[in-house]
């Protein structure tokens, strides 16, 4: 099949790769229609995220069709599903508390030393995102093994476009659990950072949990148009000083709740990011955590910080005296996907949320290498990018 | 130092807790190490206790053979390729809470190991535990296995702990090898 591989930093081929086969009973095959790449797939082409090897098949955000089933899946061949990028078991200690991007057993024994060393405690699998998430292929190809097929993939209605439910894979959950996280209360203003595709649906979903006022942070204009489309009051970072129009528009309080949409490799000039970024580019490991710092300063006393940006290696610099002083709350973590998934594809099917206003180019997965080059260089243009293998 | 008992009965004198690679005693290479297994104590101990099941999970096991009901003969992959035999015996047998086992005489390498199965006291299911250890063959091959051994247990015990738990849990062990269960690009330009 031919399938997007990773081979070192900015270098992603269309490759033609083996099948993938069902090894385990509970295993499906997945004819892949449509497939996205994702803000976290970046931090794979800028090499910032350790444990990849040149080879490996990418994309975590994928749908098609069930072509193949071993005995103890519970998919029916030719139903449309959509997989979550988080491989969950459904049976341990941590699925059995829905905290499914904390599964025990998606991540092979012979994988799970490394994020063990890094992280105190092995992680679960993730597909095509890296040895230290279990070196599973990604979809980003024509076809997918999925483990656990009974526990992941939703079964998708008859008639409803890929386009309209393919987010269901990784960004609309993950914009919902921010706003979760970010414990929203009717009337809550709210700063987001970051108007990528997570951002976006960030935005959505805080205003749909009754969000008083989102103020959505960024500087591509046709980011910030989109965002403000969706509801949201903007500031552009290159036009104002953040923290100071945050503080002028809420009167002094700061917002109640700040989301970090933007992760490890935040731009900026600030001191801060430029030293962060040295040591980025020098391997130390160190992440860009610009934008963490700026919601914890910006956010009101007693106040929330929600972080479904991605970070990998470990921090410095953080204003911790701000944290503790101020009384905040800090959630973050991979999405969950598997908990949100009946209750967002119910939205969407009830026409409650608009998934693909983001969304700027569709290309066949032969364009993978140059849609990575551009979701990377000209992100005001290309905003999401909906490839298709088949 | 109050009278209280420890709110759980975890061993916290035990090596598992030690901040060491090696746990000190009559052999080169040990390690002990602990998982909690969401299924009843006693599925777990009789599945381990039929030790033909092992080779399910264990990689390195090519074959195991019941000799006797506490006597099996193993055919265990060593350090750079080599094939190490052993015929293990149970030592001790307390259903449903722990097994230990030696290698007898005949066998290439000196081999303990046991595993305890203890109720979680908040039902989180069955506390694992499973200590190996290993001294290697005489001669020149024991001088290579030798220094593999000195972390090959921990490794070993480690994700087969792991494993064992995914077959318990799950049914099945995860996998991601190349090609059949995760194609790759072979080519690398
Ligand atoms: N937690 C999860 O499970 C999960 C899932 C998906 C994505 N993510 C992560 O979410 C983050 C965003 O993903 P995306 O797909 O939207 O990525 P993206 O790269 O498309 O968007 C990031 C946006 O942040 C903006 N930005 C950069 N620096 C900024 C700054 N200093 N202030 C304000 N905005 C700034 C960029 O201009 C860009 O528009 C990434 O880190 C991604 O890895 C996490
Ligand atoms: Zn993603
Ligand atoms: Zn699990």
């Amino acid at each position: 099949m031919r399938a997007l591989a990773w081979h070192g930093k900015h270098n992603i081929q269309v490759d033609t790769v083996p099948d993938p086969q069902i090894i385990n009973p509970r295993d499906a095959i997945i004819r892949i229609t449509a497939t996205a790449i994702c803000g976290s797939d970046l931090h794979l082409y800028d090499s910032v995220i350790p444990g990849m090897s040149n080879g490996d098949v990418l994309g975590h955000e994928f749908m098609g069709v069930v072509e193949e089933v071993g005995p103890r899946s519970t998919l029916k061949r030719g139903q449309k599903v959509v997989v979550p990028f988080t491989i969950s078991c459904g049976s341990c200690f941590f699925c059995g508390k829905q905290q499914y991007s904390a599964c025990d057993n998606s991540n092979p024994a012979d994988k799970s030393d490394a994020s063990e060393i890094a992280y105190g405690y092995p992680m679960a699998g993730i597909y095509g995102y890296s040895h230290l998430t279990g070196g599973y292929a990604g979809g980003q190809a024509e076809y997918a093994r999925v483990p656990y097929s009974d526990v992941g993939p939703i079964v998708i209605p008859d008639g409803i476009e890929d386009e309209k439910v393919l987010f269901l894979s990784d960004i609309f959950p993950t914009g919902w659990m921010a706003a979760e996280n970010a414990g929203i209360e009717p009337g809550d203003t709210v700063a987001i950072w970051g108007c990528g595709p997570v951002g976006l649906f960030a935005i959505k979903s805080a205003l749909l949990m009754g969000a008083g006022r989102v103020i959505a942070i960024d500087h591509h204009p046709r980011r910030l148009e989109l965002a403000k489309k969706n509801g949201a009051e903007v500031l552009n970072y290159h036009e104002v000083k953040v923290r100071e129009a945050l503080t002028e528009m809420t009167a002094g309080i700061g917002p109640d709740a700040c989301i970090d949409a933007v992760g490890m490799e935040a731009h900026g000039f600030a001191p801060d990011n430029i030293i962060d970024a040295v040591k980025q580019e020098t391997k130390l490991g160190t992440d860009r955590q610009h934008v963490l710092r700026e919601t914890i300063m910006a956010c009101r006393k007693g106040g929330r910080v929600s972080v479904p940006g991605v970070y990998g290696g470990i921090g410095d610099k953080l204003p911790i005296g701000a944290f503790m002083q101020k009384g905040l709350t800090l959630k973050t973590g991979q999405t969950h996907v598997q908990k949100y998934l009946p209750q967002l594809l119910q939205m969407i099917l009830e026409g409650k949320v608009d998934t693909t206003d983001l969304i700027s180019h569709r290309l066949p997965l032969e364009q993978g290498p140059e849609a990575y080059r551009n979701f990377h260089s000209s992100q005001n243009e290309w905003t999401k990018v909906v490839l298709k293998p088949h | 130092m109050s009278e209280q008992p420890l709110s759980t009965d975890a061993d916290v004198a035990s090596p598992a807790f030690l901040d060491q690679d090696r746990v000190e005693g009559e052999f080169d290479a040990a390690s002990i190490r602990a998982a909690m297994i969401n299924r009843p104590r006693r599925e777990l101990y009789d599945f381990w206790r039929d030790v033909r099941n092992l080779p399910l999970f264990m990689e390195n096991v090519k074959s195991v053979e019941l000799l006797e009901d506490d006597r099996s003969s193993w055919l265990v992959a060593g350090p750079a390729g080599s094939e190490i035999e052993l015929v293990s015996e149970i030592t001790e047998d307390r259903p449903g809470e722990y097994i230990a086992w030696r290698s007898l005489e005949e066998s290439d390498i000196d081999h303990e190991g046991w595993i305890e199965f203890r109720d979680n006291p908040f039902g989180r299911g069955t506390e694992v535990r499973v200590f190996i250890s290993y001294d290697p063959p005489a001669g020149a091959l024991g001088k290579v296995v030798a220094k593999v051994m000195q972390r090959e247990p921990r490794v070993q015990a480690r994700r087969e702990l792991r494993r064992f738990k995914q077959l318990m849990e799950t049914g099945e062990v995860s996998t991601s090898r190349a090609p059949d269960a995760a194609p790759r690009a072979d080519r690398h330009p």
